[in-house]
């Protein structure tokens, strides 16, 4: 008797332990960051300190940017309201442990994809939502026009953190000339810093530029070199090891992109369920079953179009309306010649 | 037995229950870490680094290694810490003494100066050196010289600098001066103990101090002479000078801001110090006919330093503490080229905030040491 008891018991541990391990299995394919965010009720999102244009704050504490919109986005699609969200400012030197910590669930912050980045610090780029390149700002009374006019003994004031310091060197080291740089750790004291006369030049991402400029004393006293030295694209991270949430942030941003390439926009997308074309169908939800790879309902795609818009309306919104690049440039749809090219949402 | 026990087993708790609290802490990471992907270790500072630093007191540039970076970052705290403490103190002890003065006028402006510098945050202070302060300074092409070498502007304090020949010699003459003054002063102190005759062994190591150096000029083959900074131009409007010595505003404005606020605390010490000496003293001293300086040396400073020495440690540490809010002025301090730029080119946290947080404490700890040293050695040594 007492023997048979004992079998039992570990039977049933065993069998336990078999069911601990199956709905773990089960538990695995849906993200567990999604299930955080669902149950806290809005997304943790990390954004700049800010950057017109890319994540700012108005004084009412209402942040707008196209990082910004990218959060508002994932918000949309996984909690119904592009508003539950919840922005955690950071500076440059913070984010990434920010991210990987858990303090945040996705760091839509104008960060540059890079391998280094993607691959060594338990981060994984998830897309390119801005197109930008390092360059130079001048005082116009400097008589300077173009980079190759930089002598021996330049100052450069930038952001510590950030690889504009390594592009600022592998610069200025490939055109053999000598430069002091001056590092801040915050934008707002690079600005006061150049401002003042500190430095001959000011270099940053070149969106970052035209949106500093706008900050100086006299922003018509100082134009943006023409020459980019570098590549950086800007786009959303997430962390390591929730390939699920991953996937909801990338195809958030690409359905952004997807929609202003099909032409839905946020004043057309209910009228677009009618539509012909199978594409635009699938793009708000009214064919095929897309949310549930993720987890998520049919119309998720919808909600994104319709309470954050198109890319080019957030561009156009936050980039191009408040005067800070008006030209698209690189950031336009592949089909109008710029190089914004996403993989079908189908 | 039992009470030797009693007073053990507190002791014991206590440093289990830490043990376990780290324990927990390490684990805590690790776990962390594994589930994030992100891998511990150290390897990361023999690798290059590829960031420029704009001023160093030792050769760097990007191609590096990040250890080498460390090094920069680690010399210009201890450069600026090092100034800081000087200036901090000359002036702490300056304005301690003028407090007790009894010229109303200079009693009341060290008064004023005290109240206001260490009242005021002193990151607000560092903003306004280098922001307020820095605005009102000319650009390189409008600034006037000060005695025709020295130019203050915007970019920095430009000074000739020296151009040495046979260095070497001259740096032994001035180490024999240090030793023969030593010795001197030995056998003045026997001299005196014996037969009661006085040396003018501060005359002597003055003039030692002249002719030593002075000989190796003359006839040692030594030569000093300065390079003076030349305007030069980078474009229209841009200027910067060439050659001779360059401080960056940076550094000015960082040392400025942290001496001129330590300096007040200094200052209230050495005032409580000499005014926590009962008055008897000196007039006892007055009694037996030394002089009023002798009184100062021989009696009063001796018996004040015991007081003044360990609150002065605390504000040595604070001082050098303190230096870490560089960052905000782009001075390549430890925090800004180390916790700073190397962290963010690495992800490194762990291991490089852990890195900065041991060093900042070996730099206090070894102050303290010092200090500790020093005021054992000025302590009334009781029989």
């Amino acid at each position: 008797m007492f023997k048979l008891i004992k079998q039992l018991t570990s039977f049933i541990a065993m069998l336990a332990v078999l069911f601990a391990f199956t709905t773990e299995a089960m538990a695995a394919k849906k993200s567990k960051t999604l299930k955080n965010t669902q149950k806290k009720g809005f997304v943790r999102c990390g954004v700049s300190q800010g950057l017109p244009g890319f994540s700012n704050a108005d004084a009412s504490g209402n942040w707008t940017g196209v990082d910004v919109d990218v959060c508002r986005a994932v918000a949309a699609a996984v909690l119904g309201d592009a508003n539950k969200v919840k922005f955690t400012p950071l500076s440059a030197k913070e984010r990434f442990t920010a991210l990987t910590s858990g303090e945040i669930d996705i760091l839509s912050r104008n960060t540059t994809w890079t391998l280094s980045r993607d691959a060594d610090i338990g981060l994984t780029f998830v897309g390119v939502n801005f197109y930008d390149g390092q360059g130079f700002m001048v005082r116009k009374s400097s008589g300077i026009t173009s980079t190759s006019q930089f002598k021996d003994g330049t100052s450069a004031c930038t952001n510590i953190g950030t690889t504009t310091e390594l592009n600022m060197r592998d610069f200025f080291n490939s055109k053999g000339i000598s430069y002091e740089p001056v590092a801040f750790e915050k934008a707002d004291e690079v600005v006061a810093a150049y401002d003042a006369g500190r430095c001959d030049t000011y270099t940053t991402d070149k969106s970052g530029l035209a949106a500093q400029r706008t900050k100086l004393s006299n922003p018509d006293d100082h134009i943006v070199l023409p020459e980019t030295i570098s590549k950086e694209p800007l786009g959303p991270v997430v962390r390591q090891g929730d390939s699920v949430w991953e996937d909801i942030v990338r195809w958030s941003l690409n359905v952004m992109i997807e929609a202003e390439e099909y032409g839905v926009n946020s004043g057309n997308a209910d009228s677009m369920k009618t539509s012909e074309n199978p594409a635009i169908k699938r793009l708000v939800g009214a064919e095929g079953e897309l949310g549930a790879a993720f987890g998520l309902d049919n119309e998720w795609s919808l909600r994104i179009i319709k309470q954050v818009g198109n890319y080019g309306e957030s561009y156009k919104r936050n980039i191009a309306d408040t005067g800070i690049l008006p030209d698209r440039g690189p950031n336009e749809l592949w089909t109008k010649g710029g190089i914004l090219y996403v993989p079908p949402a189908r | 037995m039992n009470f030797k026990l009693k007073k053990i087993i507190p002791q014991l708790i206590t440093l289990f229950f830490v043990i376990l609290i780290f324990g927990f802490f390490t684990f805590n990471a690790q776990i962390n870490m594994e589930n994030r992907g992100i891998e511990f270790g150290f390897g990361f500072l023999s690798q290059e680094s590829s960031f420029d630093v704009q001023f160093s007191l030792i050769d760097y540039d990007g191609s590096h290694s990040y250890a080498r970076a460390y090094l920069v970052g680690l010399l210009n705290t201890l450069l600026v810490a090092f100034i800081g403490i000087v200036i901090a103190t000359i002036l702490g002890v300056i304005v301690g003494i003028a407090r007790l003065s009894p010229n109303y006028l200079i009693e009341r402006s060290a008064a004023w100066y005290v109240e206001f510098f260490r009242n005021i945050p002193l990151l607000l202070q560092i903003f306004f050196w280098y922001f307020a302060a820095l605005r009102a300074l000319p650009l390189p092409q409008d600034a006037d010289s000060i005695m025709g070498v020295f130019y203050l502007t915007i970019k920095g304090l430009y000074t000739p600098s020296f151009v040495w020949e046979n260095l070497d010699i001259f740096i032994y003459s001035v180490i024999a001066v240090l030793i023969s003054i030593t010795v001197i002063r030995i056998y003045a102190r026997k001299l005196q103990e014996k037969e009661g005759k006085q040396l003018p062994v501060f005359s002597i190591s003055i003039a030692l101090f002249i002719i030593l150096p002075l000989l190796t000029f003359l006839i040692g083959g030594v030569s000093l002479n300065f390079q003076v900074p030349v305007l030069k131009q980078l474009s229209t409007t841009g200027f910067i000078y060439e050659g001779g010595l360059r401080l960056p505003p940076e550094l000015i404005a960082l040392t400025l801001a942290l001496s001129l606020y330590t300096a007040t605390f200094i200052a209230e010490c050495v005032r409580a110090g000499i005014q926590g000496i009962s008055k008897g003293q000196k007039e006892a001293a007055a009694s037996i006919g030394l002089t009023p300086n002798q009184i100062l040396k021989l009696v009063i400073m001796p018996q004040a330093l015991r007081i003044i020495i360990p609150p002065t440690t605390n504000q040595y540490l604070n001082l050098t503490k303190n230096s870490s809010l560089a960052a905000a002025i782009a001075y390549p301090d430890l925090v800004l080229v180390f916790a700073g730029t190397a962290l963010m080119q690495t992800g490194r946290a762990i291991e490089i905030v852990s890195i900065t947080m041991l060093t900042y404490l070996s730099i206090s700890l070894s102050i303290s040491v010092l200090m500790n040293w020093y005021n054992k050695s000025i302590a009334i040594k009781e029989k």
